[in-house]
């Protein structure tokens, strides 16, 4: 398959973009911070996204969604990476649905799929206990009590926890932290007694929020895929994350480099416009060279999860890497290129480096997947 | 079967069947790739014989036109012939400047006769090409070169010298940049033009690399008379076939060192740092930075394969060779420090069996020049910032 998007996959773009740009640049972003919206998000905007067919797009259109693949969901993230548009576009349409839809049960597809892909459900995936994603360490606890499990521990960093109407759970069932067997997910009703979510207001002002299980209570029903087994579905639903975030800081870099390409040749000083300083010129040059590579390694990580899902691993651990450091770079080199101006609140060149700053860290940062790669290939 | 899967299950029966054991190790020194020519000494009975059998498919160029004696492949054919070959590891049966560079220059600018002359010789590995480009005093900014050709009537009069001329040596004939203007601004005064190192008034003297080899010459033209029929394109309109022939050029050297890549560098430095109780390289900072180098080098093999596809589907900027060759010349000096640290105080020897004659670190000494030749790191960068970026007085 050549590595460039096809016919129809660039006219989704177009499409994207152009939404995007009209419904939802970073303006958006800044209006949902400053008014301190309590969601974190807009819903009349979701709606307009699931109207889109972006809501469902990895669900089976027999359950209502788009049928697409993972390149698609990645144009998509890319062009939300351009405009920062705060959205369950990653937790609920690409994290959740996506999980369900590949190891869900039918009662659970029916369930959920069809209202996911409407707009009208939000889902969070938990993972993460600790500040560095590890996700073998998970610990929080589900034993057998009744006819389902109780549930013990703390979430923190998930993604749209505050406002979702379902919760994926990774929980231990047997083993000890560290361990990749003994882990079962769960999906779970947030209102169950003994959870308590804060949402936590963070840096790139996008929304997560921290979960604590104390004695809560899930029907046997709720298991997700099978207990002790959940290690594999979890291992592809992160994959899936880390690809679609890849997309997203290539979509953010390359934002972020285009303003800073344009203000070197508009802004002028010493009566040259400071593009022409080739101390400037050859650091642009470069941050274009990183990012060019990186996407090409993004397309193909997409590409391999389309078509090989289960032997996606170290692409798509090359892709996060390359993705958080070379969005990285690139927001670093726009704040220092525009000068002054950058540090202002007022400016946008400051959202992005915060959104990246998440992004890099979402799912494992570039040090996290370099010893994922040297792991799998065994030094 | 699609018609992908039926060429990718014959490619495999045929390289299984015709490439013999010897050309699917790794090259273990210089001497063993293949550059062909009239002067060539085939290394062994098995190189010989796989670079014939490719030739006569005419694989040893997978994309260029069967009336040429290319392999009239597809796209998507080349790519599967290029990954059978690699998963049975088979070396590549052919090097060539003539595939690299004068090729793809004379596909777009040569005549009929020329490219019926040249082409099938360089797919067959008959001639072996150099290319007559940098002067003393034309690095850089090599649109300055000075080496003339007078107009004779039924021949070119060339004088001058060029230098750093990669196996002038070792050539049969050379594609040279020559001022046929004096009077017309640089750009527009040079010509492309081909000539048999054989003729009268050619003169080569190699120069030694800090290597310890001489892979490249001065190069002296006194006298030496050219066949008009041998100009490529028109008079004075050379510089514009210069520059696409250097476009291919740094797509290739950019592709280079990973063509070369050889044991992997976890292993080399699992040997001399060894591993710890989990299996990992006992030098924890050494193995992140082996780790980030691997991570770009795999991205990097992905850019290289979304180029190519660009280009075919008429997308390309053809500036975008620069960032190649930047990006993959900068990479392949980063992976060969990492291959020095790795390889330890054992690497530094020079003189000895133990090292292969000091091969890695020649090998990391010649790596050096990849960020010149073919243009400088600096000049690619100038070139992005120009034709990619647009950029002000770049
Ligand atoms: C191993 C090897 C093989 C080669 N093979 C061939 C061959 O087969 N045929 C051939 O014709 N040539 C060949 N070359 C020559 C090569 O193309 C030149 O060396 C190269 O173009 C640089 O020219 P120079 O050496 O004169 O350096 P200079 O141009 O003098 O450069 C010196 C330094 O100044 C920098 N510099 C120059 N101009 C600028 C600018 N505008 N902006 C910023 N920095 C600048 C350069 O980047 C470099 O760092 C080979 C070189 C090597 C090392």
């Amino acid at each position: 398959m050549p590595l460039v998007l096809n016919d129809e996959q660039g006219l989704l773009r177009d499409s994207a973009r152009g939404f995007l740009a009209k419904n939802a640049p970073v303006s958006h972003l800044r209006k949902l911070r400053d008014q301190r919206d309590e969601t974190g998000f807009s819903r009349a905007l979701w709606k307009q996204f699931a109207e889109m067919g972006f809501a469902g797009i990895l669900i089976p259109e027999e359950f209502g969604g788009a049928g697409l693949g993972y390149v698609e969901a990645g144009v998509v993230m890319e062009e939300i990476g351009r405009t920062l548009t705060p959205s369950p576009f990653l937790s609920t349409a690409l994290l959740c649905a996506g999980t369900i839809a590949r190891a869900g049960s039918e009662a659970q597809k029916k369930e959920h799929l069809g209202k996911i892909a409407a707009g009208e459900r939000i889902g969070a995936f938990a993972i993460d206990e600790h500040s560095k994603h590890n996700p073998a360490q998970i610990a929080l606890s589900a034993k057998r009590s009744g006819n389902g499990f109780s549930l013990n521990g703390a979430k923190g960093i998930v993604v749209d926890g505050h406002v979702a109407d379902f919760l994926i759970v990774a929980a231990r069932t047997s083993g000890e932290p560290g361990e990749t067997k003994g882990i079962t997910l769960f999906i779970v009703d947030p209102k169950t007694k003994g959870i308590e979510t804060e949402r936590t207001i963070m840096v790139d002002s996008h929304n997560a929020a921290r979960i604590s299980f104390d004695n809560a209570q899930v029907n046997a029903d709720a298991v997700l895929g099978e207990v002790d087994q959940g290690w594999k579905i979890i291992e592809g639903a992160l994959n899936v994350g880390r690809a679609a975030v890849a997309s997203e800081l290539v979509g953010a870099g390359e934002e972020a480099f285009a303003r800073t390409a344009n203000y070197l040749k508009e802004r002028k000083q010493f009566g040259k416009r400071i593009g022409e300083f080739q101390a400037l010129q050859h650091r642009a040059a470069h941050l274009y060279c990183e990012i060019e590579i990186t996407r090409a390694a993004v397309l193909k990580a997409l590409q391999t999860l389309d078509e090989h899902f289960d032997h996606a691993g170290s692409i798509v651990s090359v892709a996060k890497a390359r993705a958080g450091a070379s969005a990285t770079l690139a927001v670093q080199e726009a704040m220092q290129m525009h000068g002054g101006f950058g540090m202002t609140d007022e400016f946008d060149i400051g959202f992005f480096m915060k959104r990246v700053r998440v992004g890099q860290e979402l799912f494992g940062d570039s040090n996290f997947h370099a010893d994922q790669l040297a792991r799998l290939n065994r030094y | 079967m699609s018609d992908l899967e039926v060429f990718r299950k014959e490619t495999r029966a045929w390289l299984e069947k015709n490439c013999p054991p010897e050309m699917r190790k790794p090259v273990q020194s210089e001497e063993e790739i293949c550059w062909g020519g009239r002067k060539w000494k085939f290394h062994s009975e098995a190189q010989r014989v796989w670079l014939e059998r490719m030739a006569e498919k005419g694989w040893t160029v997978p994309e260029w036109p069967k009336e040429y004696c290319g392999g009239g492949l597809s796209r998507e054919e080349a790519k599967i012939l290029q990954k059978e070959m690699r998963a049975l590891g088979c070396r590549s049966p052919l090097d060539s400047f003539g595939i690299w560079m004068l090729g793809p220059a004379l596909l777009k600018y040569g005549s009929e006769e020329q490219k019926r002359e040249y082409l099938p010789q360089i797919v067959q590995g008959k001639i072996r090409w150099c290319q007559g480009y940098s002067e003393p005093n034309a690095g850089s900014d090599l649109a300055s070169l000075a080496t003339k050709a007078e107009d004779k009537g039924n021949h070119f009069l060339v004088n001058g010298q060029k230098i750093w001329t990669s196996y002038a040596d070792k050539a049969d004939w050379i594609f040279c940049l020559v001022r046929t203007d004096f009077s017309a601004p640089k750009h527009e005064g040079i010509s492309f033009i081909l000539f048999d190192m054989d003729s009268k008034g050619v003169s080569t003297k190699p120069i030694l690399l800090i290597s310890g080899k001489s892979p490249f010459c001065e190069t002296f033209f006194d006298n030496v008379e050219v066949p008009k029929k041998n100009l490529v394109g028109q008079l004075n309109k050379g510089w514009e076939i210069a520059k696409y022939l250097l476009t291919h050029e740094r797509a290739m050297i950019g592709g280079m060192g990973l063509r070369a890549a050889g044991r992997p560098v976890s292993q080399i430095a699992a040997d001399s740092v060894g591993l710890d109780a989990e299996g990992r390289l006992a030098d924890p900072v050494l193995r992140g930075k082996i780790a980030e180098v691997s991570i770009d080098e795999m991205a990097f093999v992905f850019a290289l394969e979304r180029a190519g596809d660009l280009a075919k589907a008429g997308q390309a900027n053809p500036a975008f060779s620069s960032v190649l060759k930047y990006y993959g010349s900068e990479l392949n000096k980063r992976r060969h420090e990492l291959l020095m640290a790795a390889g330890g105080s054992a690497a530094l020897e020079w003189e000895s069996p133990r090292s292969k004659q000091g091969a890695l670190a020649r090998a990391w000494l010649r790596t050096k020049a990849n960020s010149i030749e073919g243009g400088t790191s600096e000049v690619q960068l100038n070139i992005v910032a120009k034709r990619i970026l647009d950029l002000p007085g770049a």
